[in-house]
C-alpha cells in the first residue's frame, strides 16, 4: 500500500466535488469553497504521486482488484504524473480566476452556479484521460471532459457562443466516433483494449493492419490535438467562450490529445513507421498556424492560432522518437500548458480593462496598468521563446534533437521551428505595440473605459497604490460604462464594477509565476522529462508495471528513416 | 472470426447516410447524421464480438468458446449512454439556435468573414510614414494645428500617403515630419536651411 494506490482519487475527488457543488447550487460561497478546496486537495495528491513516481518508478492500480488485461487499470508514470500536476495547478489557477470574475460581476446574469460542477467534471475527465491504462477508459475520459467542455463552451447560451458551440460539438463528436471505431477495430484485431496488453499484441499483427489502426488512432487524436489539416475548428470555437473557459481549454484539452498521441506513438505503435508524415504535419501545423495568427486583430483569436502553431513543436518532438526529442516534447507540453493559459487569462484582464480584445481598439495599457503589461509581457516573450525563458529552453531542446537526427526533413523542421518562433515574436510584438504602447486616443473606436478620464483614473490608481495595494482599480460609476469580460453588456450600468479584481489578477500572477518557475527549475524538469521519455521509449517499465514483472517485452522494429 | 453479413450491410448504410447528413448545413440533419454514425459504430463494435453465443454466465459444462463475448456489449452500452447525452445536448443547442436566430442552420463566423475581407494593407503597419516620427507634436508647425493629426480614424480606406494641412498649404506628412525635426541627422536641410 503506497501513495500510488490513491491515484484513482485524482478522478474521484473532482467528481465528488462536482456532486457537492451541485447540491450547493444556491450557496455560491460554499460552492466556491468546496470546489477550490477539493481541487487543491487533488493537486496535493498529484504532487505526492509525482514525488513517488520520481523515486519508485511506474506504478499501476487495478480498479476493484480485477487483474489486467481484463480489469480497468490506472497507470501512473513520470509523464502522466507530470501532466496531472501541471494540469491541476493550471485548472486551480483558472478556477480562482473564474471565481474572482464571478464575485466581481455578480452571479445573476449567467448561469454561473452551473460553472463549478461542470468545471470539476472537466478536471476529472482530464485526470482520467491522463491516468487511464486502457484504451476504452481513455475514450470515456475524453467523453467526460468533452461533454463538460460542451457545456462550458456554450455557457450563457448567447448567439455567438451557440454558433461556436455547434462547430465545436460536431467536430468533437466526429473525432470521438473515429476514436470509437478505432477501438472497435483494435479490439477486433487483438481481442483486448488494455494498453499494456495491446503493446505486446499489436506487434504481432501484419504491417497493413497495424498501419491502418495506427493512422485511425492518430487522426482521431489529431483532431483533438488540433494538428494542421485537422485544426480548423479550434480558432473558430475557442475565442467566443468566457475568458477562463477559453484559458483552460487552450491549456488542457489540446494537450490531452497530444498526450494520447504520445502514448499511441510510444506504447502502442513504437518504431518509426509514420514518423515522416508526422513530421510533415508538424511543420505545416507550425507554419500555417502562425501565419493565421498574423492575420488576426483579436487577441483571443491570435492566441488560438498560436496555440495551433505550437502544437506543431510537440508533434515534432514526438515524431523524432529519440529520447532527446521526446524529452523536449514532454518539457514543451508542460511549459505550453502554463504559458498559453496565462496568456488567455491576461487577455481576459485586458478585455476588462480596455473594454475590448481587439488590438485595433486598445491602447495605452502599459501606462494605464503597468502590472497588466508585465503580466502580458512575461508569458508573451516566453511563448515567443526569448532566451532566458522556458519556451527558449524547450525549443533549444527540440532543435538539438532535430540536428542530432540529421535528416533533411529534420533540418527543415528545425528551420521551420525557428521561423515560427520569430513569427510568434512578431505577432506578440504587434499586440504589445498596439494594446500597450500607443496612446489610448490613437485606438480606433476605443471603448469608453479605456478613455475614461485618464488623470482621474491615474489619481485613483495612485490613491490605491498609496493605500498599499497595487492591483485593484476601483473606477466609480461616473464613466457610466462597465463591461463584463464575457459577452453580455451589463444591464443597469449604475453599479460600480471593479475593472481588475484582486482575485483575478492574483491568480494570473500565480500562473505567470509558475511559468517563471518552470524556467528557474528547468534543469530538474528537463531531467524528469528525459527520464520519462527514456521510460516511454523503452516501454518495459509501463508494460511490466501493468502485466507483471516477468512479462517479455517484444523488441521494437525500427526500419530506419521511415517510409 | 466469422461475421454477420446483414449487420455489416446495415452498418455500411448507416455510415453512408450519417456522413451524407453531417455534411448538411441544417443542424437537425447534422444531429441525425451524428446519431446514425454513433449507431453504426455500435454495430461495428458488436460485430467485433463474433457470432452470437450463449449468455456469459459461467457454468461448468459449457466450453469456453460457446459463450458470447460480453466485453463489446459493455462497450456498446457505454457508448449508447454517451451518445444519448450528446444528442440531448445537441437538441438543446438546436432549440437555442432556433430561439435566437429562427433558423436551423449553421451560421458563418462573423470574425472569420471580417478577417477574410480585411485588405492586406494595414494603415498603421504598412504606411510609408511611421505614424509618429517625433516626440514633438505636429502642432508646432503652426497654422491650422487642429487638423494636423496623423491619427485619423482609418475609415478613409487607408491611403498610402498621408497629407496634412500646415501653414496654410497641404503637404505630405513626410515633409512635415522632416521640417519638424530640423536638427535631425537623417534629414537633409531644405533650401531655406530647414527648420522653422
Amino acid at each position: 500500500m503506497n501513495i500510488a494506490s490513491f491515484a484513482p482519487l485524482a478522478v474521484v475527488l473532482p467528481i465528488l466535488g462536482a456532486a457537492l457543488t451541485f447540491l450547493l447550487i444556491r450557496h455560491s460561497r460554499a460552492q466556491r469553497a468546496v470546489s477550490i478546496g477539493l481541487l487543491s486537495l487533488t493537486l496535493l495528491l498529484e504532487c505526492l504521486l509525482l514525488a513517488h513516481v520520481w523515486t519508485a518508478g511506474t506504478a499501476a492500480v487495478t480498479i476493484g482488484g480485477w487483474l489486467p488485461p481484463w480489469g480497468i487499470v490506472m497507470v501512473v508514470d513520470q509523464f502522466s504524473s507530470l501532466m496531472l500536476v501541471v494540469s491541476s495547478a493550471v485548472s486551480l489557477a483558472v478556477l480562482v480566476y473564474a471565481t474572482g470574475q464571478g464575485m466581481a460581476d455578480g452571479d445573476h446574469d449567467a448561469p454561473v452556479s452551473i460553472f463549478h460542477p461542470t468545471y470539476l467534471i472537466l478536471v476529472a475527465g482530464v485526470s482520467n484521460a491522463f491516468l487511464s491504462g486502457d484504451l476504452f477508459n481513455l475514450y470515456v475520459g475524453f467523453e467526460i471532459l468533452l461533454t463538460a467542455s460542451y457545456v462550458l463552451m456554450t455557457l450563457g447560451g448567447t448567439g455567438p457562443r451557440i454558433r461556436a458551440g455547434v462547430t465545436y460539438v460536431v467536430v468533437s463528436v466526429v473525432s470521438s466516433v473515429l476514436f470509437l471505431i478505432s477501438i472497435a477495430m483494435v479490439y477486433g484485431a487483438t481481442g483486448t483494449v488494455n494498453m499494456a496488453d495491446l503493446a505486446i499484441k499489436l506487434g504481432e499483427l501484419d504491417q497493413g493492419t497495424k498501419t491502418l489502426l495506427h493512422v485511425m488512432l492518430l487522426v482521431a487524436f489529431g483532431i483533438k490535438a488540433a494538428v494542421f489539416p485537422l485544426s480548423f475548428w479550434l480558432p473558430d470555437s475557442y475565442p467566443t467562450a468566457p475568458a477562463p473557459v477559453t484559458a483552460v481549454f487552450a491549456g488542457l484539452l489540446t494537450k490531452v490529445g497530444v498526450y494520447a498521441m504520445v502514448r499511441t506513438e510510444t506504447l502502442l505503435f513504437p518504431g518509426d513507421s509514420l514518423n515522416t508524415p508526422l513530421m510533415v504535419a508538424a511543420l505545416l501545423t507550425m507554419v500555417v498556424g502562425i501565419l493565421g495568427a498574423l492575420a488576426q486583430s483579436d487577441i483571443k483569436r491570435l492566441l488560438s492560432f498560436t496555440l495551433v502553431s505550437h502544437i506543431g513543436y510537440m508533434v515534432f518532438g514526438l515524431a523524432m522518437s529519440s529520447v532527446a526529442g521526446l524529452g523536449a516534447a514532454v518539457f514543451y507540453v508542460a511549459h505550453h500548458i502554463t504559458i498559453q493559459t496565462s496568456l488567455f487569462l491576461v487577455t481576459g484582464l485586458i478585455e476588462r480593462r480596455g473594454g475590448s480584445s481587439s488590438v485595433d481598439r486598445l491602447g495605452g495599457l502599459a501606462k494605464l496598468s503597468p502590472l497588466l503589461a508585465i503580466l502580458f509581457f512575461i508569458p508573451g516573450m516566453n511563448l515567443a521563446g526569448i532566451p532566458p525563458f522556458s519556451g527558449f529552453l524547450g525549443k533549444v531542446g527540440l532543435m538539438q534533437a532535430g540536428v542530432e537526427l540529421g535528416t533533411p526533413l529534420a533540418y527543415a523542421l528545425v528551420i521551420g521551428g525557428v521561423l515560427t518562433s520569430l513569427l510568434t515574436l512578431l505577432a506578440i510584438a504587434r499586440v504589445w505595440n498596439r494594446a500597450f504602447w500607443r496612446r489610448p486616443s490613437d485606438a480606433e473606436h476605443p471603448d469608453p473605459v479605456l478613455l475614461a478620464v485618464p488623470e482621474e483614473a491615474d489619481r485613483a490608481e495612485d490613491a490605491v497604490q498609496r493605500a498599499g495595494s497595487r492591483t485593484g482599480i476601483m473606477l466609480a460609476a461616473r464613466t457610466g460604462v462597465q463591461r463584463l469580460a464575457g459577452a453580455s453588456p451589463r444591464a443597469g450600468a449604475s453599479r460600480p464594477a471593479t475593472l481588475l479584481p484582486r482575485t483575478m489578477v492574483g491568480s494570473t500572477l500565480g500562473l505567470v509565476a509558475l511559468g517563471v518557475a518552470l524556467t528557474v527549475f528547468a534543469g530538474p524538469l528537463f531531467g524528469l522529462s528525459d527520464r520519462a521519455a527514456a521510460d516511454m521509449l523503452d516501454r518495459s517499465p509501463y508494460i511490466q508495471a501493468v502485466m507483471g514483472e516477468d512479462t517479455v517485452v517484444p523488441a521494437v522494429s525500427t526500419r530506419g528513416g521511415g517510409q | 472470426m466469422s461475421v454477420n453479413l446483414t449487420l455489416l450491410i446495415v452498418m455500411g448504410a448507416l455510415y453512408a447516410c450519417g456522413i451524407y447528413l453531417i455534411l448538411e448545413r441544417s443542424l437537425t440533419r447534422v444531429l441525425l447524421g451524428l446519431m446514425l454514425l454513433a449507431n453504426a459504430t455500435n454495430l461495428l463494435i458488436l460485430a467485433t464480438g463474433g457470432y452470437a453465443g450463449l449468455a456469459p454466465l459461467y457454468s461448468k459444462d459449457i466450453a469456453a468458446g460457446d459463450y458470447n463475448d460480453p466485453l463489446p456489449q459493455a462497450l456498446i452500452l457505454t457508448s449508447i449512454v454517451i451518445s444519448f447525452a450528446v444528442t440531448a445536448f445537441m437538441l438543446g443547442i438546436i432549440y437555442r439556435t432556433w430561439v435566437l436566430a429562427r433558423r436551423d442552420e449553421i451560421q458563418d463566423d462573423v470574425e472569420d468573414l471580417r478577417v477574410a475581407e480585411t485588405p492586406s494593407f494595414d494603415a498603421e503597419d504598412d504606411a510609408e510614414i511611421p505614424a509618429e516620427t517625433s516626440e514633438f507634436p505636429l502642432t508646432m508647425l503652426g497654422g491650422n494645428g487642429r487638423d494636423i493629426s496623423d491619427h485619423r480614424p482609418s475609415g478613409d480606406g487607408g491611403s498610402a500617403t498621408a497629407t496634412l494641412v500646415a501653414g496654410g498649404r497641404e503637404m505630405l506628412a513626410e515633409h512635415a515630419a522632416a521640417e519638424e525635426k530640423p536638427g535631425s541627422q537623417n534629414i537633409a536641410p531644405g533650401p531655406e536651411g530647414g527648420g522653422k
